[in-house]
């Protein structure tokens, strides 16, 4: 149970750095922290107690086997998420070239 | 003729994919091959999108499995009514904005960066649309998304890069959202299969995990269509990106990652309840009107466009909150038109901008008289987006009303009429200082836009005068209705998808 807890905490830390943080870098860390709160909780769900691994093999009988589905579908989010990140840090770097600043409340063009 | 096979559903995904492939494989030795590839592309995919209307007129629901493996175990991909509609809807705008961009594109740095991205988004916008999987959805989102976000920062000034980064970040979070809202949807019903899905539904029942479900999925959906209490990233990242790009982002992305999943997901997978069909109800005119008050002040004609997306797609969801035939009828009909007259308005944009470099309306002023083509068709789109008769708008807003005064919603349906109102005072305003007005002398020697922009812009001028003729009885039947048929079957989805495989 409290590992779940442990999640939801990992969770909620990662939209606190978001909401709360000005700097860019530490927004794409709290994304960063949310997507890996996500993917735990994915592999979580999939546990069985005392279960064992996936493998399938003609000499041993499959019983309480985990489920394999959330490994590979959490995977492909792992991926999914690099792609995001490497473009939000990408983004990041040409903000600063151009404001010459990581500080959120100093770019801010944009409004109205 | 035509071969009755669900062989053509894939088509949507892998054309625009091998296109964007062979884009950045050899786009970079011609010059003019990113436009080839890119037009050819899009137009493909129109003419795949048209004939699997044909397809599903005839042979009613189709399913492909990927693989040879059967539903519920593989990933399905299907084609049903409400994905024929929504394909010919994105991919008509698509082709459209691909024309356009063959002259507009010109002022950028690289088309064939451009062309690359443009197809994986609408490669992720089809697969959105057309697939069968929760989690396939949640990867082809991200794909449209993802590619939308290197899209909105592609011109790399100050304002595009804050403008994307915000959008991404805000994005970013609500796709997190929706992939817990699948993790949960997978922990409760053990499949992803959405007609599975629908099936576990109907036989444990809707368990309180639906509700947690239910708000997680509009929170992330609704970030994506830009529902008003999630809209604030909407306003920033359209106007940035370049306007062939925002003419998509609030044409059909908007559309199809947010108002066609939410569709999608409420009626035929987890079955609409009165709650959320009163939070459908309330978001859309709570977004119909903010989005209208807050349009009418911009000075930035595409600023001001931006937020009468936002106050036009509550208009759909207001009408498909309303569960009643005629209210998901004037919610899909809206959906398709605002699609047509927005993406028209961002593609005038986009030409005066060209000609004259400036996108603030005090600054410009008489400009139809130099720009004859550009100012007739944002006449015709101005009165669309407005609703005055007999354009396409008039009728899809006519039916909101009335579908809303039918189902007693009379609070629902002053605000839609109010908001009708005001949208036709900002964009009298727009028509007033931008092209009707005298002719400000530093505009004296501009010139009306190349032939691509002028052609793009005069075709979907053209389906605007004549939207209308959709809701004609032959037409109507094989490509509205069958959509509304869709959503109001509901969950029945799931035993129709397992008999078409």
């Amino acid at each position: 149970m409290i590992v779940y807890l442990l999640t939801l905490v990992l969770f909620s830390l990662g939209i606190y750095c978001v909401v709360r943080k000005r700097n860019v870098i530490k927004l794409i860390v709290g994304i960063m922290i949310m997507e890996y709160a996500v993917n735990l909780f994915f592999i979580l769900v999939a546990y069985r107690m005392k279960g064992r691994a996936p493998i399938f093999s003609p000499d041993a009988e499959i019983v309480n086997m985990v489920d394999p589905l959330p490994q590979a579908l959490v995977l492909t989010a792992i991926v999914i998420g690099l792609a995001t990140t490497a473009l939000l840090v990408g983004i990041a770097m040409k903000i600063y070239e151009k404001y010459h600043t990581f500080d959120i409340t100093k770019i801010r063009e944009l409004r109205g | 003729m035509i071969p009755v096979s669900a062989d053509i559903i894939p088509l949507f995904v892998a054309v625009p994919l091998a296109g964007a492939f062979l884009n950045s494989l050899i786009g970079k030795k011609v010059k003019w091959l990113p436009d080839v590839i890119g037009n050819l592309t899009t137009l493909a995919v129109l003419v795949l999108s048209v004939i699997s209307v044909r397809l599903v007129t005839e042979y009613g629901t189709l399913v492909y499995s990927v693989g040879g493996w059967k539903p519920p175990v593989g990933i399905g991909m299907v084609l049903d009514g409400l994905t024929a509609f929504m394909l010919v809807t994105v991919n008509l705008v698509a082709f459209f904005v691909a024309v356009f961009s063959v002259n507009y594109m010109e002022k950028y740095t690289s088309k064939q960066k451009f062309y690359t991205l443009f197809l994986l988004m609408l490669a992720g916008m089809n697969g959105v649309i057309a697939t069968g999987d929760m989690f396939n959805l949640f990867v082809f989102l991200e794909i449209a998304s993802v590619a939308s976000y290197a899209l909105v920062a592609f011109g790399t000034e100050k304002h595009e890069l804050e403008a994307a980064f915000k959008y991404a970040v805000m994005s970013t979070v609500g796709s997190l959202f929706v992939l817990l809202g699948i993790v949960l949807l997978y922990s409760y019903t053990s499949t992803l299969n959405m007609a599975d899905m629908a099936r576990v539904f109907a036989q444990k029942g809707t368990g309180d995990i639906t509700l947690m479900v239910s708000v997680l999925f509009i929170m992330g959906f609704g970030l994506k269509a830009a529902l008003v209490p999630f809209h604030a990233w909407l306003p920033d990242a359209h106007p940035s990106a370049p306007a062939p790009i925002s003419a998509m982002l609030s044409g059909v992305l908007i559309k199809s990652l947010g108002i066609y999943v939410l569709c999608r997901i409420f009626y035929s997978v987890i079955g609409i309840t009165p709650a959320v069909a009163s939070i459908f109800l309330f978001l859309g005119a709570l977004s119909m009107v903010i989005g209208v008050f807050l349009a009418i002040g911009q000075w930035d004609l595409k600023r001001l466009l931006a937020y009468h997306s936002i106050s036009q797609i509550g208009y759909v969801v207001l009408g498909i909150g309303l569960g009643t035939p005629l209210g998901i009828l004037g919610g899909l009909f809206h959906l398709f038109n605002h699609s047509m007259f927005k993406s028209l308005l961002f593609l005038n944009s986009g030409a005066v901008e060209y000609s004259t470099g400036t996108r603030d309306l005090q600054k410009m002023g008489g400009l139809a008289k130099r720009m004859p083509v550009t100012g007739a068709t944002n006449f015709v789109a101005s009165m669309s987006i407005a609703g005055i008769p007999p354009f396409n708008g008039f009728w899809s807003k006519l039916i909101i009303i009335i579908a809303a005064v039918q189902a007693g919603r009379y609070g629902y349906a002053f605000w839609a009429v109010l908001a009708s109102l005001l949208t036709l005072a900002s964009f009298m305003k727009v028509m007033k200082y931008g092209f009707f007005d005298r002719l400000k002398e530093r505009w004296g020697r501009i010139e009306e836009v190349p032939f691509f922009m002028k052609l793009s812009m005069v075709a979907l001028a053209l389906i605007c005068i004549f939207g209308g003729v959709l809701l004609l009885g032959g037409i109507n039947q094989v490509f509205l209705d069958r959509a509304t048929a869709v959503l109001l079957r509901g969950t029945q989805y799931a035993a129709i998808v397992f008999k078409g495989s």
